[in-house]
């Protein structure tokens, strides 16, 4: 409250008051909205570690719990609370009559008791089911479907930052006659809905034999893409000559320039762009789907979407199986944060 | 390099040879990957090619087929419309609102941000499969949720009145990404105008109404555009979560297209969805340009 106070700009004390009362009008909503948005992730986490039986609970249970139970007679029995005389003992329910249920002592099996089942309450322990994600990754080959998701990402970030630098050089640095004209080729594509180009680049990689393999995935992004070029090339036009002709009277050449100014100077850039190409070719799905058939070539994406299908009802082997795809994205946000903001400042407010 | 021995070059000359060698991945790239397939997909939208047997050529009748008796096109075609319309100005909405808040004097304003930011990191499959499961009629935490208020919510998915609603509430946990990009254009308005407002005794709706968003025009419709081009390409949401059911609710454009293509195997006929999908999003985004003039504010221009 104190340092509102000092931020206020107006000093009318009804204008102040007005000010932080709208603050924290605020601040309430964006609580309110936080608690909804970090939900459902909460909600996977959680399930993602509950028994079989709590998955699908409702009111849903956010805390792992297990029901205690105890073999009795080679029966499962629930742990219950409840009170005998007035004093709240704990008994395994043995046999449910109507309302009424025989009770015992775990740990004396000759003490019993006709108790009636509503009074008590079962007894739950938090425990966090980890074993749910090996179980989740080793009922399908996900090991295998992450390697490919990974060489995906590894080569096309490769091909897409190698390309995209020389092309966006050679659009901020030179000039030469058409040049003004292809770029406004170039800006044009980006609208280009990609439906319209995508069956005969799909016949073209069945000709080449080129279908089921991760190749029709990974050659293009050798050619630059669109968007990344614009984004690079309007970062290098912020880069000053001056330092370009530094590096030509040290007998520099363009190839000299681009390594030693363009590229040290465009680093922001480049881990932006890295960054939003990883996690875009993390998550494709389009692609992988029309192209990849056989199992042993999937990625994580095809592999959890199938998935999905076959063990729909374990939600939580589901739920954890997703989370192990969501958390390499949620990661490097994290550990790249000013980053995304940064990337997100040049791509979208300049263009 | 063997000619500039005998004949040194100009240094224009040379400037100009860098240039088409250093764009040369693009250029092969657009050739191979863009303009021969945009002219071969013209050809195949007027054959009844299907991958097995060669092209036979039909003229029109893809075309005319589509718009005279394909019922699923004009469905799939609303479906799509329906969600752009609904979707992308609620989006731009909360994204906007969420942006002025953020935008204000308060504590922890980048936590605020990361939270609100982070689901639009995660995208795809694991985000379907997560909101299928929210939406599940008997455990899902949606209707959890609207219990509180003592509403009794629908069966979501499998409702073909509700389908396509949840689509757009899932859409709203992803307005964080076009909540950073109004932030970052909020923190470039020159704060002399808002004093310059407050010497002319704005108050803060007159400052918002006034300065904020016009200043804010030009971003609101970047995101305007790429709102409603990435509506024509929604996919893997449709695809995993609803198969473009229940009875063909959730039947967007591309999923259809996917189907023809994919499942039935017409790719001329998909190549003519394509088409016609092209020219619509040609058209919408010329009319959002044109329709810019009256309502989207450029620093430095004049107002006719």
């Amino acid at each position: 409250m104190r340092q509102t106070l000092v931020l206020g700009r107006v000093n009318l004390r009804g204008v102040r008051f007005q000010s932080i009362l709208l603050r924290t009008i605020i601040v309430l909503l964006l609580a309110v909205g936080a608690v909804l948005v970090l939900m459902p992730m909460a909600w996977m986490l959680s399930t993602s570690l509950k028994e079989e039986g709590a998955a699908g609970q409702m009111p849903p249970q956010w805390i792992p719990m297990d029901q205690l139970t105890v073999q009795i007679e080679g029966r499962t029995c629930y742990i219950y609370d409840i009170p005998v005389d007035g004093v709240v003992r704990r008994l395994a329910l043995l046999q449910k009559k109507g309302a009424t249920g025989t009770f015992v002592n775990p740990d004396n099996l000759e003490e019993r008791y006709q108790l009636p089942v509503d009074k008590g309450r079962r007894v739950s322990v938090v425990r966090l089911h980890w074993e749910n994600y090996p179980k989740a990754l080793t009922s399908v080959p996900f090991g295998r479907y992450a390697l490919n998701s990974l060489r995906l990402v590894v080569i096309t970030t490769i091909g897409v930052l190698l390309s995209c630098t020389l092309v966006a050089y050679g659009f901020a640095r030179f000039r030469a006659r058409g040049l003004g004209a292809l770029f406004i080729v170039l800006l044009c594509t980006i609208m280009l809905p990609p439906q319209v180009t995508l069956i005969p680049t799909f016949v073209l990689f069945q000709k080449l034999k080129w279908y089921d393999t991760l190749l029709p995935l990974t050659v293009p992004a050798f050619f630059g893409n669109a968007w990344d070029i614009f984004l690079l090339r309007q970062y290098m036009m912020t880069i000053p000559l001056e330092l370009d002709d530094a590096a030509r009277i040290d007998g520099c050449g363009p190839l000299g320039i681009l390594w030693h100014v363009i590229v040290p100077q465009t680093m922001p850039a480049l881990a932006t762009v890295a960054i939003f190409h990883s996690l875009w070719s993390w998550n494709d799905f389009f692609g992988p789907l029309i192209y990849l058939k056989s199992q042993s070539n999937w990625t994580v994406a095809l592999g959890l979407q199938s998935f999905n299908a076959l063990y729909s009802r374990k939600l939580q082997l589901l739920m954890a199986a997703s989370t192990v795809m969501m958390m390499p994205c949620i990661l490097i946000f994290f550990s790249a944060q000013r980053l995304f903001i940064q990337g997100i400042v040049i791509s979208g407010v300049k263009g | 390099m063997a000619i500039a021995v005998r004949r040194p070059m100009t240094l224009g000359r040379r400037e100009a040879i860098w240039a088409y060698v250093l764009i040369s991945p693009w250029i092969i790239g657009f050739i191979i990957f863009t303009a021969g397939p945009m002219v071969a997909s013209l050809f195949l939208s007027m054959t009844n090619y299907d991958v097995v047997n060669p092209p036979t050529f039909l003229g029109a009748s893809n075309y005319v087929k589509m718009f005279t008796q394909d019922r699923q096109f004009w469905h799939a075609l609303r479906v799509t419309l329906t969600y752009a319309v609904v979707a992308v100005p609620l989006g731009l909405t909360f994204g906007f609102m969420l942006a002025l808040m953020l935008n204000a004097r308060i504590p922890g304003v980048s936590v605020w941000r990361t939270v609100y930011y982070m689901p639009s990191v995660v995208s795809g499959v694991a985000v379907a499969i997560l909101w299928s499961t929210l939406f599940n009629a008997r455990f899902g935490i949606v209707n959890w949720v609207l219990s509180w208020f003592g509403i009794k919510g629908p069966a979501w998915l499998s409702s073909p009145d509700w389908a396509l609603p949840a689509l757009i509430i899932m859409s709203l946990w992803g307005v964080g990404g076009g909540m950073i990009i109004y932030l970052a254009g909020l923190q470039g308005i020159p704060t002399t105008l808002y004093d310059a407002a407050k010497v002319d005794g704005a108050n803060a709706w007159h400052q918002l109404r006034h300065v904020t968003l016009p200043m804010m025009t030009p971003i609101i419709f970047y995101n305007l555009v790429m709102g409603v081009i990435g509506t024509f390409q929604y996919f893997t949401n449709a695809y995993v979560m609803t198969r473009g059911g229940p009875v063909e609710a959730t039947l967007f454009y591309n999923l259809y297209l996917y189907f023809n293509a994919f499942s039935y195997m017409k790719m001329g006929y998909a190549s003519a969805l394509a088409w016609v999908l092209f020219v619509i999003v040609l058209l919408l985004t010329l009319l959002i340009f044109r329709s810019s003039a009256a309502w989207v504010y450029y620093e430095g221009s004049l107002k006719r």
